[in-house]
This record gives structure tokens, sequence and C-alpha cells, in this order.
């Protein structure tokens, strides 16, 4: 079974992107459980939401305490343990920011600029949408059109087609990043790199 | 362990509220009353949405001032020969509890879902099923979901167990756990719900044409005959549900839902009994226990009201142990759900202990039961348990009150 957890604010969309993640798993003809961190949602206040996905159904209902994939679409929370906690060694780590950032201990980080893709296709910055191409293309547990039916069945009319442009702009900035980093040493791309500390 | 090897066409993704709110449109209920503000779900949401699209015809959706007012037209619309739904949890299943009676005293058909979650104080929204359990008594069949399919499944089953005996039905599903997950489930066809459910046939209706009261008054002549035939009603569908259960399963290709299950239970010795959605991540845990060696299975109790005595016996008969998982505590007395078994005759010839598990929304996890499981299986397990009880924060409390 492969588990993902996805860490933002309330608002931005972070169980949708759980969900979305589901329902790409069963279009893909899969088993996904998704589900968030229950409480009194209130906007900006961090939450976060989760995602099993496995070839039997899921019976097992307990938060994912030992993801697979940690998604965030905000990186204002990284300074927080939490996002890190029970990550599998290797495990994969998607964080919204146009800048790329270092976070000791967690070198497999990668960064998509999921909320400036949205609101360059879309008019609105929610980061949640674009990161669905982005773990397509970084995780390969989706297909990409999976994530298009599932785009396309959550929104409509034109605001649907934008948001499917913004999966698949977030998907070739993926794929487009693992071939960079293939070409470039990988120490010379951390140099740049913004340094962010988490809170003891 | 699957018994489904690929996932049935027919699934969709849908949160458990969304597709328990089309599975009872599919019902076609004629009259919805609501208080749509919170404690409640997205079922009522999704069933008034239906309504006002047009998906659901000839039902009138009443928002109502208070969750007794949702009762109160419950009891009104029923008796008026309308067939009747409505959805509520906790605090709100509480204000409805006056009118809970009046429904089942009245032999009124009404399906309710209730998603579980705590009663305060303090304010708690999560997830546990004090708020159900406290009204055990109130003459309504009670049902418990495993998942979101047996939610929806249960719903079709509910109202025809309601209607053939004159009963009202909860069907009990836990709160944001089930309501609030998306996973792939199949939502009955219209034709499929058609074939098992028929028109509703009221066998009495207030009819200004041809007046008549209902629950009048009765005295001490002849209360205790009504409350004795209410009993004996009830009772019935102990015979009635499984054979619902079966013909609705063979329509929809599902194992049959059934008033308890046996999970892993040959050669059992230690047995955990629970309700609701933790019946998923213990069946896991019962799995890998099995893996090591261990002698372990699970029951899962579906039909709390009636209480099917004689089918847990039989499910119980050769354990040694049995571990009540209960996600409700009666403040003084323990574990509902082990007193009920005690006094079914469960647990002659076995331990019974009593495990308070999940209060207020603490996840049950996978690795709390593990332990649990090795506990009992070294007969470490004290007659009753808390689960995962913290006890620095109790020593803090403890000491604070005896320094004052």
């Amino acid at each position: 079974m492969y588990r993902i957890r996805v860490h933002g604010r309330g608002g931005q969309g972070v169980v949708t992107a759980a969900e979305l993640i589901a329902w790409a798993a069963i279009y893909d003809g899969r088993y996904a459980l998704a589900f968030p961190s229950f409480g009194s949602e209130r906007t900006g206040a961090p939450v976060e939401a989760y995602c099993s996905i496995g070839d039997a159904p899921i019976r097992s209902r307990e938060p994912v305490e030992a993801p697979d994939a940690v998604l965030v679409l905000d990186a204002t929370l990284l300074n927080r343990p939490r996002i890190f906690t029970g990550l599998r060694p290797g495990g994969l780590v998607l964080v919204d920011s146009t800048a790329p950032l270092a976070v000791p201990g967690v070198p497999q980080l990668r960064t998509v600029p999921a909320a400036r893709i949205a609101l360059a296709r879309t008019g609105r910055a929610m980061a949640n949408v674009p990161m669905l191409g982005a773990f397509a293309a970084a995780s390969g547990i989706v297909s990409l059109e999976a994530v298009h039916t599932a785009v396309g069945k959550r929104f409509s009319g034109p605001v649907s087609q934008a948001n499917r442009d913004a999966v698949d702009e977030a998907y070739t900035y993926l794929t487009e990043a693992a071939r960079e980093a293939d070409e470039v040493d990988a120490p010379n791309a951390t140099t740049a790199s913004r340094e962010v500390h988490h809170v003891a | 362990m699957s018994p489904e090897p690929t996932l049935a066409a027919a699934r969709r993704p849908l949160e458990g509220s969304r597709a328990v709110a089309e599975t009872v449109a599919r019902c076609r209920p004629q009259v919805v009353p609501a208080y749509p503000i919170s404690p409640q779900t997205h079922i009522v949401e999704g069933v008034g949405a239906l309504v006002r699209g047009g998906e659901l015809e000839h039902c009138e959706f009443v928002t109502v001032e208070s969750e007794f007012g949702a009762m109160s037209v419950c009891i009104g619309a029923s008796a008026a020969g309308a067939r009747t739904y409505t959805a509520t949890s906790s605090q709100g299943l509480l204000f409805m509890a006056e009118a809970l009676y009046n429904a089942s005293g009245l032999g009124l058909p009404i399906v309710m879902t209730v998603a579980n979650r705590a009663l305060g104080a303090p304010i708690n929204i999560w997830n546990d099923q004090s708020d159900s359990l406290s009204q055990r008594d109130s003459g309504w069949i009670q049902l418990y979901a495993r998942d979101s399919q047996a939610a929806c499944d249960l719903h079709p089953i509910a109202f025809r167990l309601a209607e053939e005996l004159s009963v009202p039905v909860m069907v009990c599903m836990d709160g944001f756990v089930l309501t609030h997950a998306v996973e792939p489930l199949d939502v009955p066809g219209q034709e499929v719900v058609d074939g098992f459910l028929p028109p509703y046939a009221p066998c009495q209706v207030l009819d200004p044409a041809a007046p008549l009261s209902i629950g009048a008054m009765v005295g001490p002549e002849a209360f205790t005959e009504v409350r004795y035939l209410a009993h004996h009603r009830m009772e019935t569908a102990v015979q009635r549900f499984p054979e619902l259960a079966r013909r609705y399963a063979k329509l929809v290709g599902r194992p049959a839902e059934d008033l308890a299950r046996g999970y892993r239970l040959e050669d059992a010795r230690t047995v955990v009994v629970a309700m609701g959605s933790v019946l998923g991540t213990l069946e896991d845990v019962v799995d890998e226990a099995r893996g090591r060696g261990l002698a372990v299975g699970a029951v899962e109790l579906t039909c709390f009201r009636p209480f099917p005595a004689g089918k847990l016996r039989e499910l119980l008969v050769d354990a040694e142990h049995v571990v009540v998982l209960e996600r409700a505590l009666s403040v003084g007395s323990g574990g509902i759900l082990t007193a009920e078994l005690a006094a079914a005759g469960v647990g002659a010839h076995a331990r019974i202990t009593t495990v308070i598990a999940g209060l207020g929304g603490r996840p049950v996890t996978a690795k709390a039961l593990r332990k649990l499981i090795a506990d009992a299986t070294a007969r470490r397990l004290p007659p009753m348990e808390f689960l995962d009880l913290d006890h620095d924060l109790l020593r803090r409390v403890h000491a604070r009150e005896n320094g004052r």
C-alpha cells in the first residue's frame, strides 16, 4: 500500500488534494481511501489529509503516520517537525515553492511552483491542483490521464480546462526538473537553495 | 485476505456522506425534514441538493428550527403515510430524544442516519458511538455500519425492515471516519432499489377524511402489554433483518449484511468484538496476529437493537477470552456492549474484558490494537482497560487536584 500525507493550511485545498488523488487512483482501477484530519477547520490553520492507495480494498482507517509521500502546499509549514514525521526512508517530498529549498535531513525534497502555475492558469493561487500533476510525474503512482479525469469531474466549464492545463504544466515541470537533475551535479543545485530549519 | 479480487465497475470515488445521500434518494423518501446546522453531516445537504435538482422527485425537503422539530415533522409526515427520512448526530440526536420515543411508540417506520459523534461537555465534534448508544432504549432498531459501503447497503434494508415491522430504524455510521472519507463506493441503481423496496403501504394513516387518533393515553391496565408487544415486534427483526439483507445482497452482488459476523474464528481462543469502522483496522491486525500464530479472531456486531444474543453466543461459543472494544463509556458502569454480551450469556465459560477505545475521535490505531491483542493473548489485560490512556496527563491532573 502507498500512503500519502498532504499538509497545508485551511483554505488551500488540502482535503481536495487528497480526495482527488484518491479519485485518480480509483479511475486507474485501484483502491483508494482519502480522508482529512478532522477538526474544526479554520482558514489558515495547519491542516493535513491522507490518501492510501492499494490493489486490494483498504480496510484500515487510521491516519497516515508512515507516509511514502508528503505533499506540502505551503512552504511556511516546513519548520514544523510534524511535516516529516514517520516519512519512509527516501520517501517523496514535494513542496510548493518558486525557489529551490533545502531542508536538513530531507535531501529528496523537490519543489514545484504550484501556486504560481495555478495563479497563471486559473487566476487563483491554489497549489493543490497543480500539485496533483507534480505528484503524478514524481511518483508514477497515479497516471496523468486519471488526474485529468478527476480534475475534469471536480471542476466544470472553463475552470476545468484551466485546472487540467495547470496539472500538465506542473507535470512537465517535474519531468524536466528530473531530467535536469540527471544532467547537473546535485551539489551545484543545492548551493543556490534556501535553507529551512526545523523548530526544535 | 480480501474476498474481492477486482474493483467492481460500478464503484465511483465518493464521500461516504454523498454515497449515503444518493442511496437514500434511491429509496424515494417523500418527506425529509432536517436541521441543517451543526451537528450535521453532508448527508442531508446531499439529499436536499438531489431534491432541488429534481433527481429525487415527489419529496418534500423541510428545513426545520431544531432536531426536535426535525423528528416531530418526521412523526407527523410518517403518521400521514409518507416515507420519511432524516439524519443527525451527537447532541442533535439528544435533542430529538423525547420525539424518538414517540416515533417508536407510535410504530412509525422512520429511517434515520446517525453519524456517530461524541457527546459534550466538553465540546468535542469527533467520532465515537456515545450518541446512538445513549438512545439504545428508545425503541429504535439500531444497525452499525463497518464501512461506507455497508452504510449505503443498510439503508434500503432499513426502510424495508422499518415498514414491514412498523418500527423506526437508525443506521449508525462513524462520523468523519466514514462520513468524510472518499473511497470507491457503489450506489445501487434505481431499478435495484425499486425491485427491493416496494412503495410504502402504511398500516395506519392519519387522514382528515377518516379521522382517528393514534398514541392516545394508555393507563396501567395495558401499558405493560403495549411495551411487551413492542419488544416482541422488534425481536422479529432478528429473523427478518438477515433475510432481507441476503435478498438485497443478491441484487447488488455483495456479501450479505448480517446481525453479527465472525472473522477468522476457526480455533480462535481470543476474540475481539466491535461495532463500526474500527473493524477494518481490527481485521488487518487479526490477520497479522494469525501470521504470527496467535489464535485470534474478531466479531463484528451490526445489529445492536434488537440485540442478537443467540447469534453472538453461537459465534463466541469456543472463545476462551472475549475482548469487547467499546467506542462509548457508561460512566460509573463501564462498557455498554460488555454488559449486553454478559446479559446474553456470552462469556459464561470465557473471560470477558472491556476495552474503552477511541473516545472523542482518538484514532484506534493498528499499533494500539497490536499491543491489545498481544496483552490479551498473554493474559495481561485487566477486566477493564482504556486504550492508549495518557498516564502522564492523568498523573499531572491528580497531582494538581491533590495539591489543592
